[in-house]
């Protein structure tokens, strides 16, 4: 179990990332995220968003330097550990396409405790009381039960679709949740209230936030921005 | 939500492509396990073309070719037996009983064993079963016939049907026995031996046929009526093979040599068994062949499952992505893919037995009767071992898509490319 003491949720120190098979490398400058804060990442393509994510993520490791999330340093966890620590810790929402067609969109919301039995616990003691807190989540972020039970998870609009991806991200209350581009597949109105209704969530759960997007209106509803730079070395650029 | 309904609820979705690919596997299975029963059976069944014969004897040549002519009816014999060697062989003291056999007629390419009614009773065959009548039965009088399944079958004949007997094998040129017809008196019953394709006659009635012939012509003038033929002596002059059971098997190889050191005449007893195994031997080619044949099939389809799989990778790699970002290790990815490829091929497995079951059930009597293969409804010893490895070559076409995606999951990251 990760204790409570005041470390900070994200801390980077010297990463960088050499991609295998390439020369190009990706140096970032240090930062870090504390416990519930929100951080906009905003930066041009090529500039290491994703790199980012998918180091916060632990599912690249550094070649350089050190990924320390919730005190734990990634170095010191193997790559199955760092799954491990994923499932139990981290929630994660994709730019679009993140549910699987096959499963009901319950069924993708409980996907997110598949992994983790900390969450599963924390979700709900039996099958049951996971489901109903499934339920519970996205009826929260907007979606009214009988969409979520009746329709098949092909038939969600666009906006649904990622209502239940946050909805996924956030069962279990996990510490971190990383967004890469969530907003990118809605319009504008869409956007706002989809954003509105993630961070309230967040914020009810005490999540720290980590979004990703090259839409700067976004950075208002944010504690903190930064802009990445451009290769090999991303400054960050902390902008609010 | 474990793996294996992960991988479950994944199949449904793509329902019309896992279907296809499961249909190849059930298909090749069939195949496989199928060709592996019909040369098993086609083995064993040839091996055991006559069954609780002891000994084989004819005069002296090889024992393939005793076997061949006196058994399958290729060829002709070398020699005959007289009907005093046959005697004496009749009364040794080991043998419990002996069945002529006399060849050389024919009737419309099918050919007429001269032999006596103990022939129903001790020629067994498969797993020592006497052949049977389908109607009529034995014959009684001397121009009576009992016809092999295959004969009636093809010639459509029934019981009560008057035939008449040619001298020699067949060919535009042969004599025919004319002027002494035989009415069929019996049908066999199918035994998916040489039985089927054979006329069975009385010792006499070959006697009687050839009563006023010589050296393979028919005398000038001294023709004899077939009612008149009856009162003649009609004790055979000579045979062209025998069948002798014995009242031990141990006795086998001392009645054998003592046959074959027979002083009057040059004969040669054979071990059907060993003779069976050298003449399979000779045809054993063909079995390899169908080896390599049901062997082949199963790499299509195995090859088939593989391309689906691949294919199916692609527009996965976004599920793939998913279930990484929430937790799931590359393992899990490659896990996942390992699962869904052994449950097809066990599903396609599984129908492919339940499909050669259906099969052979359906199809027994009728193979035995247009083809004269007993199949075997219970698999055999082969076959748990060739569904074994067909599970493995499935297990190990789902570790190919497998460990790209585990490779992509590991350089992509949580990255969706589309």
């Amino acid at each position: 179990m990760i204790p409570y003491v005041d470390v900070p949720l994200v801390s980077c120190r010297g990463l960088q990332f050499r991609w295998p098979g390439s020369d190009a490398t990706l140096t970032m400058d240090d930062f870090s995220v504390a416990p519930g804060e929100r951080m906009f990442v905003c930066g041009p393509s090529g500039s290491g968003k994703s790199t980012l994510l998918g180091l916060l993520s632990g599912v690249l490791r550094a070649t350089e330097g050190e990924v320390t999330v919730l005190g734990v340093p990634f170095s010191t966890l193997s790559a199955s550990g760092r799954d491990h620590f994923r499932a139990e810790h981290v929630g994660y929402v994709f730019q679009q396409f993140n549910l699987l067609p096959f499963l009901s969109p319950v069924e993708n919301v409980l996907l997110g405790c598949t992994w983790s039995r900390v969450r599963a616990i924390r979700a709900g003691a039996t099958r049951r009381a996971q489901r109903d807190e499934a339920i519970r989540l996205l009826d929260a972020l907007g979606l009214v039960a009988q969409i979520v039970e009746r329709s098949r998870t092909g038939n969600l609009s666009v906006g649904q679709q990622q209502r239940v991806a946050v909805a996924r991200a956030l069962i279990g209350g996990p510490q971190l949740l990383i967004a890469d581009e969530p907003t990118s597949a809605l319009d504008t109105a869409n956007c706002e209230i989809f954003l509105r209704l993630l961070l309230a969530e967040c914020t009810r759960h005490g999540t720290g936030v980590v979004l990703v997007s090259h839409d700067m209106n976004l950075a208002r509803h944010f504690d903190r921005a930064v802009i990445l730079g451009e290769r090999p070395h991303s400054r960050m650029v902390t902008w609010l | 939500m474990n793996l294996v309904s992960l991988a479950l609820k994944s199949l449904r979705q793509r329902r019309t492509g896992v279907l296809l690919t499961v249909v190849t596997i059930a298909l090749s299975v069939f195949l496989l396990l199928g060709v592996e029963r019909v040369r098993v059976d086609a083995r064993r069944g040839f091996s055991s073309t006559v069954s609780g014969t002891d000994l084989v004897v004819g005069a002296r040549s090889g024992p393939v070719n005793l076997l061949l002519y006196a058994i399958f009816h290729v060829g002709e014999a070398t020699d005959n037996i007289t009907w005093k060697t046959y005697e004496d062989i009749r009364s040794m003291p080991d043998v419990a009983w002996t069945v002529p056999l006399s060849l050389g007629d024919s009737h419309r390419g099918f050919r007429v064993v001269g032999t006596n009614t103990d022939f129903f009773a001790h020629y067994h065959y498969g797993a020592r079963q006497a052949v049977s009548f389908a109607s009529g039965s034995a014959f009684s009088d001397l121009y009576d016939a009992v016809i092999g399944a295959e004969v009636a079958r093809q010639l459509h004949y029934t019981v009560g049907d008057s035939i008449v007997l040619a001298h020699g094998l067949g060919g535009p040129a042969s004599a025919l026995h004319a002027d002494k017809p035989f009415r069929i008196k019996g049908i066999l019953a199918p035994t998916g031996t040489p039985v089927d394709a054979t006329i069975a006659v009385s010792l006499e009635a070959i006697e009687a046929i050839h009563v006023d012939w010589q050296g393979g012509i028919r005398l000038p003038g001294m023709e004899a009526s077939a009612e008149s033929t009856r009162h003649r002596d009609l004790t055979p002059k000579a045979i062209t093979a025998c069948l002798v059971g014995l009242n031990s098997r141990l006795s086998s190889f001392a009645v054998q040599r003592a046959i074959n050191e027979y002083p009057d005449e040059a004969l040669l007893a054979v071990l059907p068994g060993v003779a069976l195994g050298e003449l399979w031997h000779l045809i054993g080619a063909a079995e390899s062949a169908l080896r390599a044949v049901s062997a082949t099939v199963v790499l299509v389809g195995m090859s088939g499952m593989l391309a689906a799989l691949l294919a199916m990778l692609n527009e996965r790699h976004r599920e793939m992505a998913i279930l990484r970002a929430v937790g799931a290790s590359a393992r899990s990815v490659f896990a996942l893919l390992v699962i869904e490829s052994t449950l097809l091929t066990a599903v396609g497995a599984v129908l492919g037995c339940l499909l050669l079951f259906g099969v052979v059930a359906i199809g027994h009597d009728y193979l035995l009767a247009q083809a004269g293969l007993v199949l075997d409804l219970a698999p055999s010893s082969n076959e748990g071992w060739l569904l074994i490895a067909v599970i493995v070559l499935g297990v190990l076409a789902g570790a190919i898509p497998g460990s790209i995606a585990y490779r992509r999951s590991l350089i992509d990251g949580l990255q969706v490319r589309l």
